[in-house]
């Protein structure tokens, strides 16, 4: 393998633009060259931003890295760009399969054995999760499929006491329980939970601020004649929040020390499993 | 507020002189009142500048429960155009209402240097 890197290393510096860059990432990333190879799949994404493979492979490192968050934005671009990709569909299914949502798991790994029958990986991680296995742990494995440590450690197992239908809100978006929250217009938690700095459960302190603000925030795009407002990006000198209206009565908060513009995104993503999560609890 | 009137206009026009931006005002944070202005016609100052102080408020104290520190600079978004705020340390909201397609990040530089002259 070493030698193999160094001749596609060779082969990359000879011609930048070549799709090299995807074979020496995944011989990097296996090797636990994680730094490099995420230096190499970066690189190579800026050449070729519409190849979904690139994406893919920019997402596994970032999964082995545990940024789970980015990885599945870059699963997430990789199945816009190529709705069948396989690579992207297991990796989706393996960060559901985290957060213990095995029904988002199954479906990702249903519409990955639709574009790719003969994959035994994959028919192995749907019949465990369709058996409910332990946690889906031997199905995440099957998911992630790529043989690496980081995608089969375990995951610690969701406090019980943690209410189903309100973990689920933002089920595969990472920090649901500490960085998200959806409040109703009176300032109503409805799901999410915020921790401040030092860990400290900021939930409802933080709703009972913002009861309200999706009004004003209406009203005063409304005297300004500016039609429906759409976001409240607000940065602060130790981190930033974004704010967001899913429907025009809710209000979702997300608090992430990230550039504002990365907040927006996961705002974005956040607002709309808050939309399609209210439409069915409606 | 620490600067002569002088320094307002001053510090509104480096605001208004970006393209984009539709007016600036100078808002009292406590009780919402505008202190100087510079909008076009049709924007309901002191209506607008209640709302702004009030959300500022709430944003502030949500912020400093959050743990995410003072706010520093705001911006809400809207289909056809935004309202941008920068705080400053002496109780003044420097506020721009802006086109959809404003340079954001050079109006919100402006409001920073308009929060300095104001203080």
């Amino acid at each position: 393998m070493p030698d193999e890197i160094k001749a596609l290393s060779s082969q990359l510096a000879q011609d930048p633009d070549s799709l090299v860059f995807l074979r020496l990432g995944e011989l990097l990333r296996q090797k636990g060259q994680l730094d490099i190879a995420h230096r190499v799949a970066l690189t190579g994404l800026e050449r070729h931003p519409h190849l979904p493979d690139a994406h893919d492979l920019y997402a596994r490192i970032l999964a082995d890295k545990h940024d789970y968050e980015r990885a599945f934005d870059e699963w997430d671009m990789a199945l816009r760009i190529a709705p069948d990709h396989i690579g992207a569909l297991k990796g989706l299914a393996f960060l559901y399969f985290k957060v213990r949502d095995v029904q988002q798991a199954a479906a990702h790994l249903e519409a990955a054995q639709r574009a790719a029958p003969d994959d035994p990986g994959v028919a192995q991680a749907l019949a465990m999760a369709r058996g409910g296995g332990p946690g889906g742990r031997g199905a995440e494995a099957g998911a992630g499929g790529r043989g690496t440590e980081a995608l089969t450690e375990p995951e610690p197992i969701a406090p019980a006491a943690q209410p189903l239908e309100e973990a689920r809100v933002f089920a595969g978006l990472e920090g649901a329980q500490e960085g998200l929250l959806l409040l109703d217009a009176s300032g109503r938690v409805l799901g999410g939970a915020l921790k401040d700095r030092t860990g400290r459960d900021a939930t409802d302190a933080v709703a009972a601020y913002l009861a309200g603000v999706s009004q004003e925030a209406a009203r005063t795009v409304k005297l300004l004649g500016l039609g429906r407002w759409t976001g409240l990006a607000a940065e602060g000198d130790l981190g930033h929040v974004h704010l967001a209206p899913p429907t025009s009565d809710a209000l979702l908060l997300v608090d992430r020390a990230v550039p504002m513009g990365r907040l927006a995104i996961i705002a974005q993503r956040a607002a709309l499993a808050a939309r399609r999560w209210l439409e069915a609890h409606a | 507020m620490t600067a002569p009137a002088a320094a307002y206009g001053k510090a509104l026009d480096l605001i208004t002189r970006v393209r984009g931006v539709r007016g600036a005002m100078l808002v009292s944070a406590e009780d919402g009142i505008v202190v100087a202005e510079q909008l076009m016609e049709g924007i309901k100052g002191p209506a607008v500048s209640a709302l702004a102080a009030s959300l500022a408020s709430r944003l502030r104290r949500a912020m400093e429960a959050a743990g995410v520190g003072a706010s520093l600079f705001w911006h809400l978004q809207a289909e056809h155009g935004a309202l941008l705020v920068v705080p400053t340390p002496a109780g003044t909201l420097v506020v721009a209402v802006a086109e959809p397609d404003v340079n954001v990040g050079l109006v919100r530089l402006e409001l920073l240097r308009a929060a300095e002259v104001v203080g």
